[in-house]
């Protein structure tokens, strides 16, 4: 009895996300049936692959029972060393976004061996990142790298592409974290750092790898989004670091116990992408759009709630 | 490193005035020793609306881990955006006006605690969702908002009594009400209780349900403070007025002594982290260094002043 209890909560826990996306496309798709096409997809998810990635990024902090503020700004600062210097002179920017990950496993070191707050860090960071962005491009501008730009808007036939951008990012991810033995190591000290110590783990090592994953995820958003907006800005991707925590959490993720779910954080993500056109289409002023946003977390996780009471 | 661990956990707002005075002096001696007064007054002013937020974040933080009101630059918005219109630029509609915006952010703190305590949300993804649908509502209603202050409101927010701004003066105030109300109350030992250990307090016989309550709602109610105070100030409300606000409303907390884990507030501590952030931030604008600079200077500094002078003794 308890058991089943158990399983089906669980079971109600992985649904909610992909039950949540189907309800929300269905609605779209009732309401204005040309949009149920390739192309009609590949437009209104096109600015989904890059906040997934920056979701990912995220999702490895908050496994280890951290949170970064500082993704969003982070992601702006990528786009525009891609715009300028990996366009430029590629050795310089490739070098540039090493430097950017190995800055995050810097801080990761930080944070864990003088105990800091990951929050108040990481928001000093937004600043930081924030400020070499303007340096580096003072006025939105830029160009994209062109094989960058060809990547992105690649379209394939009968497939929307960032429908399978997202599966692969899902699988990726799913994979390292969930399937191999290191994985479920870096998610243990995110259940019981004490435990994972005294059986001999490095937590410095498994807080530097999470945040180096972050950096790298990080990168790869920010180059995903000027491949599409072909032009970088500093404030490019301020939302995202609202928009991360948000897909996270809707996609089941909790923030203390390093319980995550890779699968559910992409659903959870295109679920918010959708949300603005879900307005458009339903006429509603694009001013709401946030606030559907916020709405839709607000539901989702009043359904969990309600279930995790009946259960117990 | 030694030495300074006993002087921080004793006076832990030590280091954040240090802090403010050491920028302080940067700044006069950049000014080749002119202004120093006028700085002083500046910093007071301006560091008083980081003070009327910081002390209600700081209730938030201190009531435990995971505790963060995230709502507060929305609600700051909303109700500037709100009194702006009810008072409709006239000295009779001041006191509606400003009971419309108190009025918002008690709706706000409200709906916050209600997504914490019936939904189960986590605070952060509660504030954070319920400051989605704020700002939304701010947009939709500051749009094409070109109200002025009345002038009642905007001189009695620029005044000065004894030459200090009396927003300075409300500040200090409040932060000393917050203190005797934190030290002396049964609801301020009840908040620090919670923060300490939330089974131990309700075993005790707190009503730890009311004490998160009434903590939410006052951090909103003084948010709203701000906004009302910040649009009278600054000639008008506008839809990124709240922006600046949530990191400097965490960082003020943290940088004033204040324990991240909860438990722990330091109320002068608060003063001292807004002065600093303020006189850190016009040290850098009088160095003429640009905008970029200027930005990752002032991320730098928070971030070697919370590594020097935070940072939790291990607790776990």
């Amino acid at each position: 009895m308890f058991q089943s209890a158990i399983l089906s909560q669980s079971v109600f826990r992985a649904a909610l996300p992909a039950v949540t996306l189907i309800l929300l496309l269905a609605t779209i798709f009732t309401l204005q049936p040309r949009a149920m096409s390739v192309f009609g997809i590949n437009l209104m998810l096109n600015l989904a692959v890059p906040i997934a990635l920056a979701t990912m990024a995220q999702l490895f902090i908050i496994a280890i029972n951290d949170l970064d503020l500082s993704i969003g700004s982070f992601v702006g600062l990528v786009a525009c060393i891609g715009a300028t210097w990996l366009n430029d002179s590629p050795l310089l920017g490739v070098a540039a976004l090493a430097a950017c990950v190995l800055a995050y496993a810097c801080l990761g070191a930080l944070i864990h061996i003088r105990r800091l707050p990951s929050i108040v860090v990481t928001l000093g960071m937004s600043f930081v990142w924030l400020g070499l962005a303007v340096m580096l491009l003072p006025t939105p501008g830029g160009a994209s790298p062109t094989w960058l730009r060809q990547l992105m808007s690649f379209r394939a036939p009968y497939v929307p592409v960032p429908i399978v951008a997202s599966i692969i990012i899902a699988a990726a991810v799913h994979y390292g974290l969930m399937r191999t033995s290191y994985g479920t190591i870096l998610r243990g000290f995110g259940g019981n750092p004490q435990a994972m110590r005294r059986s001999g783990w490095s937590m410095l090592r498994a807080t530097m790898t999470m945040y180096a994953l972050a950096g790298l995820f990080g990168v790869l958003a920010g180059l995903a989004l000027l491949g599409i907006s072909t032009s970088a800005d500093a404030n490019i991707a301020l939302r995202y670091t609202l928009l991360s925590i948000a897909g996270a959490i809707l996609g089941g993720c909790e923030f203390v116990g390093g319980r995550v779910s890779p699968v559910g954080t992409v659903l959870g993500v295109l679920t918010l992408a959708l949300a603005g056109s879900a307005l458009t289409f339903l006429r509603i002023s694009p001013d709401w759009q946030v606030g559907a946003q916020g709405a839709i977390l607000i539901v989702v996780l009043a359904l969990r709630a309600a279930v995790a009471r009946k259960e117990s | 490193m030694t030495r300074c661990i006993p002087l921080s956990t004793g006076k832990p707002w030590f280091w954040s005035f240090a802090a403010a005075f050491g920028a302080w002096g940067l700044l006069v001696l950049f000014l080749n020793g002119r202004g120093a007064e006028e700085a002083i007054t500046a910093a007071l002013a301006f560091a008083a609306f980081f003070v009327i937020v910081g002390l209600g974040q700081m209730m938030v933080i201190t009531l435990g881990p995971g505790n963060i009101d995230l709502s507060i630059p929305a609600v700051i918005t909303l109700s500037g955006c709100v009194a702006m219109r009810v008072m409709n630029g006239q000295d009779a509609a001041i006191l509606p006006g400003v009971l419309a915006a108190l009025a918002c952010g008690v709706a706000v703190g409200g709906f916050n605690n209600l997504l914490i305590h019936l939904l189960r949300m986590p605070p952060i993804i509660a504030t954070l969702s319920s400051s989605f649908l704020v700002q939304s509502a701010a947009i939709s209603y500051g749009r094409g908002l070109q109200v002025q202050p009345p002038q009642a409101l905007q001189d009695f927010a620029t005044s000065r009594l004894y030459g200090i701004p009396i927003n300075a003066i409300f500040a200090v105030l409040l932060a000393a009400t917050v203190g005797v109300m934190l030290t002396r109350t049964v609801y301020g030992r009840s908040v620090l209780a919670v923060g300490q250990n939330a089974r131990a307090a309700w075993l005790a016989g707190v009503h730890v349900g009311l004490v998160r309550c009434v903590t939410y709602v006052l951090c909103a109610l003084f948010a709203s403070v701000c906004g009302v105070l910040l649009a009278g100030f600054s000639g008008g409300a506008s839809l990124d007025m709240g922006q600046e606000y949530l990191l400097a409303s965490i960082a003020v907390v943290v940088i004033g002594g204040s324990s991240v884990a909860g438990g722990r507030a330091n109320v002068p501590g608060i003063w001292g982290a807004s002065l600093f952030l303020f006189l850190l931030v016009s040290m850098l604008n009088t160095l003429g260094l640009g905008a970029g600079i200027r930005l990752t200077l002032t991320g730098l500094i928070i971030i070697a002043v919370i590594t020097l002078a935070g940072g939790e003794t291990s607790q776990r």
